[in-house]
């Protein structure tokens, strides 16, 4: 496998990592070194950061999604109280949607949008990438453009679109001074236009690393040997190409729609903050010390989540791809 | 050389594009942030003056951004030093054999996907328990100190910091995973047959060999600090980091201002971004 591009820096490492874990193993078990630190030791430290502040956390969110609540505080005793106010109405106003379920169901259309559009713009621009660059270093130096963005902060890459996509923005005022339009256009900003734009503006690069190093992997002759089987090629493309992607495409996927799903930054500042999202219900209830409902909406957003992960995880066995 | 297929103009055309949306409006809020004193938050331009820079500088009204922009460098560089080390820690322990390795590895991308907005909330909630927790203790065995100064145990370097390690240690393990799948164990082996201990095996020739490397898992480590909104949300406690700050500011400020704060935000990062990449090619020689 050769990998020339983002050796050291890249997200890239992302979909190449775990091939690792499993192949190195059985090449691992070197003889015992006298002095050395022995490997449980070494990994304490790492899976002690997310024992403590990742399973612990989850766990207790688990409890407590169970738990009562007042005013004031929260209280020990069981009770599934979260969960039936949070569908309170959904089952006996059908087919009219309980806001639960309407805030689910455009939550669901923010992510398939999203990742339409991020995996059209990642496919096309990882095949370019690997397919059309012919230097290693220019491949190096593209690559290295298309990551950059990644490592600048979210929240001014957010902010940075206003002055385009304002009433008085630079689109708005110039199709006016062409005469196209005559009012500017409202739902250019603040808008489910302007969060979409955003999310993909911020997250296409996770769809574009994976789908990137699977193509990287795909060994030429396999293209050449279609080529001179007489495919054209968009066949080659449909049935050589994309076939040998699927990995990288399904973990790209992963990582757009969990991303999608949980956001409540992106929807709340280029939504103008009135833009429902699940996310932003638990953060607003977390504010609001309701911390059993944000539990249980914490924990139904985790199972939707993982449901869509493993209906993905269906279409291609991603243990053995990793 | 082989001619270019029609296909190459129409892709080069679709990739220039898609990194003019990229860079397009970053550059926008550059210009802007430039603006004259009497200039808006949009075009045209007022003037080109540094006038929203010394306003800055001077303060944004009842936020102090200066004292979350040194707590935002500050955790930056906790996170990127606590990345390396425990991601590099954990790299070599997963070239040994280890019980757990297999749920382990499986917990970390867990952790990748699982929504911040959720590990925000497991965060924010345990140190809320532990709190309680601590409260009732003390008051059950009447330690007044306690009860009457403890407040809480959330704190940037604590809640915070865990909060943001659960995202920035992922990427370091896999980067790990990356360099080590590519290191030659003979180098290693060389060093043991000429009598090198662990240590200097390590310090003398792993390290030298993957040090561009480890410069790139310190600016995943700083820069996705640096940034981090969502993981951050419930877990900093009563201060706020810059990007936290950013957030509430996009509603409140309505002068240019916003933007030279994201010129010089998005400037940190890019002199991070390039010092880190400069390091890896120096070190390369």
């Amino acid at each position: 496998m050769s990998v020339p591009v983002g050796e050291h820096v890249a997200p890239g490492e992302l979909a190449k990592a775990a091939p690792i874990e499993r192949t190195a193993p059985a090449a691992a078990e070197p003889r015992r070194w006298s002095g050395a630190i022995p490997a449980w030791l070494q990994v304490t430290p790492f899976a002690a950061v997310f024992m403590v502040f990742f399973l612990i956390p989850l766990g207790l969110t688990v409890m407590v999604s169970f738990w009562d609540y007042n005013e004031y505080q929260i209280l020990p005793a069981f009770t599934a109280r979260s969960y039936v106010e949070t569908f309170e109405g959904c089952y006996d106003k059908l087919p009219d949607l309980c806001v639960t379920f309407k805030t689910y169901l455009s939550t669901l259309k923010f992510c398939l949008v999203v990742w339409l559009v991020t995996l059209v713009i990642g496919f096309f621009v990882a095949y370019f990438l690997a397919f059309h660059v012919r230097s290693a270093t220019m491949q190096i130096a593209l690559f290295l453009v298309c990551t950059i963005p990644f490592w600048t902060s979210n929240v001014i890459r957010m902010i940075s679109w206003i002055p385009l996509l304002g009433r008085n923005g630079l689109i708005n005022s110039t199709l006016v001074r062409l005469g196209i339009i005559r009012e500017p256009i409202e739902w250019l900003i603040y808008s489910d236009f302007s969060v979409i734009l955003s999310l993909v503006h911020l997250y296409a690069l996770f769809m574009i690393v994976p789908i990137f190093n699977s193509m990287m992997r795909i060994d030429r002759a396999l293209l050449e040997a279609s080529r001179d089987a007489g495919a054209s090629g968009w066949q080659t493309m449909w049935n050589v190409v994309i076939p040998l992607s699927k990995p990288g495409i399904v973990i790209g996927s992963i990582f757009v729609i969990t991303i999608v799903m949980g956001d409540f930054v992106t929807v709340g500042v280029m939504g103008g903050q009135q833009i429902a999202s699940i996310g932003k219900i638990i953060n607003t209830q977390m504010t609001a010390l309701q911390f059993p409902p944000a539990a249980a909406n914490s924990v139904i957003l985790l199972v939707v989540v993982l449901f869509v992960i493993w209906g993905l995880s269906r279409l291609v066995d991603i243990r053995k791809e990793l | 050389m082989e001619k270019r297929p029609a296909s190459f103009y129409w892709l080069a055309a679709l990739f220039t594009l898609f990194v003019l949306f990229l860079y397009g409006p970053m550059i926008t809020i550059l210009i802007l942030s430039f603006q004259g004193p009497e200039g808006g938050l949009t075009f045209p331009m007022n003037g080109v003056s540094l006038h929203w820079f010394a306003k800055l500088w001077e303060g944004l009204g009842v936020v102090d951004i200066w004292a979350a922009f040194r707590r935002s460098f500050r955790l930056g560089v906790v996170v990127m030093v606590l990345t390396v080390v425990l991601s590099l820690l954990a790299g070599l322990a997963y070239r040994k054999r280890f019980r757990g390795s297999n749920v382990l590895f499986y917990v970390v991308i867990a952790s990748l996907i699982v929504p911040s907005i959720v590990v925000s909330l497991g965060i924010g909630l345990e140190f809320r328990l532990l709190d309680d927790a601590v409260k009732a203790v003390a008051e059950a065995f009447g330690w007044t100190w306690v009860t009457e100064n403890y407040t809480t145990a959330m704190d940037i370097y604590t809640s915070g910091l865990g909060a943001q390690l659960t995202w920035t240690l992922p990427f370091g393990l896999l980067i790990t995973f990356a360099i080590f799948n590519r290191f030659d164990r003979r180098y290693e082996e060389a060093a043991r047959d000429l009598g090198a201990t662990p240590w200097q095996s390590f310090a003398h020739v792993v390290l030298p060999i993957i040090a561009p490397s480890v410069i790139g898992i310190g600016l995943f480590g700083f820069t996705l600090s640096w940034d981090e909104v969502a993981r951050s949300s419930q877990a900093m406690g009563d201060l706020n980091t810059l990007p936290l700050e950013l957030e509430g500011l996009t509603t409140t400020v309505t002068n240019p201002q916003i933007y030279a704060l994201g010129t010089v935000t998005t400037g940190v990062s890019f002199v991070v971004i390039f010092a880190a990449l400069g390091l890896i090619q120096a070190l390369r020689r």
